[in-house]
């Protein structure tokens, strides 16, 4: 007999604040001003242990990489303590091949949510959300294992013409010779469609999806976002909803969305509540801001490089290469966080049990050791697929091939339409050192 | 060089000189095999080089590594003759050996 998922709202009290809650205020450097020439000139000459490179400045400000350059060089498994009392600290792991090394241990390196998670700051320990990104085997296999048939090769396949409609519909409905945010029109409306569908979400709410998206990586203390207790209620609305979708599922046929999916697998079928939350906020995520970024980058990064621009429009072919490129120059995901089981040594440096551990695939993506002129967007690059984005190991994007379709649908689409899309002004960027993105970002297409 | 015998899933045959001593993996990538690509590069790190070895050739082909085999176990199209391309070695012994790929992988 199916479970039938409770009410949440009902069964589960919101929890009462945690010890940790407010988090003490952090230390900024002492700068005139905080804009990109002033905070780089600052990276570049500022004691190591003196940057929180967690802190959201070094992100809305897009000026973290000066750092990360010189932790590959000077120090490359560097511990910060500066702001512990905000994060306990946490290791930087900054090289390529220290990143891989971490990411292809999850015997070491734990995902477990109730030792913190996958990101830098821990999962709430007063509202954890089990997901199996942030598990270790054998729970993490099983679970993943039943989501992993909707992006297998064959399900995608079913997917490219209705991918392709949209797109063009949405393409086709952009305005001429006026400016308009690129972010809502094109990049949040591609992937809100693709994950209505591939939840079985009514589309006419499809935004809905990407605001609990955006809830789920929001940072409480930024003004303007929810409080901690405001974001636990609006998640608690989603499961809601959801458990509604699920209830009409889970004794009906398999419908193939991944509601369904999760309603009918052995291995999903009996999750509590907050599982099936935090199953949620992982697939919604991870088919949301990631590709959402990577729609929007690839836009920005062609306007700054017109020479790529002119390469790509002389030769559409190239499309496909350029697709993993613009996932290696987003990194739309800037880190992934780990957790040391044991003691262990990585880069020389000796990490204790309980560490955290913080990979930068952002930072390892321009490792000069493993990349040829990895400052540079070159839409024709050699072995373009060879980039961290996806993370490596168990954890390896499971919609990797879903997110490159979007992409190359878009990009083929785009060079039928339109010669030239120009970005206006610089783009605002999210203010999170996890998800790399843009909130807005400006653009006209000639008329 | 010893010569290796590519199978996509719909039947088409590459046949690829690999240096011995290099991956079947890499032996694919640098001959524009479709249907491998090697995103990690060679660490048994993703499963985009999955490949299924005939019975005749596992003698020579070795057993899977514990993280080979943690990243096999996690693809829809594992099979107990899945294998990471990037983890086998292209040896004398393996001349003329077919090696047969799933439809797609990721």
């Amino acid at each position: 007999m199916a479970t039938q998922l409770q009410d949440t709202r009902i069964t589960q009290s919101l929890p009462q604040g945690s010890v940790a809650w407010p988090l003490p205020p952090r230390t900024r450097p002492d700068l005139p001003n905080h804009d990109p020439a002033t905070l780089e000139q600052y990276l570049r000459s500022a004691p190591l242990e003196e940057v929180d490179i967690a802190d959201p400045l070094w992100w809305e400000t897009d000026t973290n990489h000066v750092y990360f350059k010189r932790l590959r060089d000077e120090a490359p498994v560097f511990f910060t303590s500066q702001n512990s009392n905000r994060h306990r600290g946490f290791w930087n792991v900054t090289r390529w091949n220290d990143v891989m090394a971490v990411d292809t241990n999850h015997q070491v390196f734990s995902s477990e949510a109730t030792l913190g998670g996958i990101t830098l700051f821990d999962m709430d320990p007063d509202f954890i959300m089990p997901m199996f990104i942030a598990m270790d085997p054998p729970k993490h296999d099983v679970q993943r294992k039943a989501v992993n048939p909707i992006v297998s090769g064959q399900n995608l396949a079913g997917y490219e013409s209705l991918i392709r409609e949209r797109t063009q519909e949405v393409l086709d409905g952009l305005p001429r010779g006026e400016v308009f945010d690129w972010v809502d029109r094109v990049s949040i409306e591609l992937t809100s469609r693709m994950l209505a569908t591939l939840f079985g979400w009514p589309q006419e709410r499809r935004r809905m999806l990407t605001y609990w998206s955006d809830i789920s990586t929001s940072d409480p203390e930024l003004p303007g976002n929810p409080g901690k207790e405001e974001r636990q209620g609006i998640l608690l609305g989603m499961l809601q909803e959801f458990t509604m979708l699920w209830n009409e599922r889970v004794n009906a046929e398999p419908t193939g969305d991944l509601v369904s999916m999760l309603a009918h697998n052995p291995a999903t079928r009996n999750m509590p509540p907050m599982e099936f939350m935090g199953n949620l906020v992982l697939l919604i995520v991870g088919g949301n801001d990631t590709t959402r970024n990577s729609i929007s980058g690839g836009l920005y990064f062609l306007n700054k490089n017109p020479a790529e621009y002119d390469k790509l429009r002389a030769n559409p072919a190239l499309v496909e290469n350029m697709v993993s490129e613009i996932i290696r120059y987003q990194t739309p995901l800037a880190h992934m966080r780990r957790t040391a089981l044991q003691d262990t040594v990585l880069g020389g440096q000796l990490i204790h049990k309980g560490d955290k551990v913080v990979m930068w695939y952002v930072s390892a993506n321009r490792d000069e050791r493993v990349l040829d002129r990895p400052e540079e967007f070159i839409i024709d690059r050699p072995r373009a697929r060879q980039h961290m984005s996806f993370g490596f190991g168990i954890h390896r994007c499971v919609g990797n091939r879903l997110a490159e379709l979007q992409l190359k649908i878009l990009w083929e689409e785009i060079l039928k339409r339109f010669d030239k899309i120009e970005v206006v002004e610089e783009p605002e960027r999210v203010p999170s050192a996890f998800v790399r993105g843009y909130k807005k970002m400006l653009v006209r297409i000639p008329a | 060089m010893v010569k290796i015998i590519y199978v996509e899933h719909n039947g088409a045959r590459h046949e690829v000189n690999v240096p011995e001593g290099e991956n079947l993996m890499e032996g694919a990538v640098q001959n524009n095999v479709p249907g491998i690509d090697g995103d990690c590069g060679g660490n048994a790190a993703c499963a985009t080089c999955h490949c299924y070895i005939p019975s005749e050739w596992q003698a020579v082909t070795g057993e899977r590594s514990e993280q080979e085999d943690a990243m096999i176990e996690l693809a829809d199209t594992a099979k107990p003759n899945s294998r990471l391309a990037c983890q086998i070695k292209a040896s004398a012994a393996m001349e003329g050996m077919e090696l047969h790929m799933p439809a797609t992988q990721h």
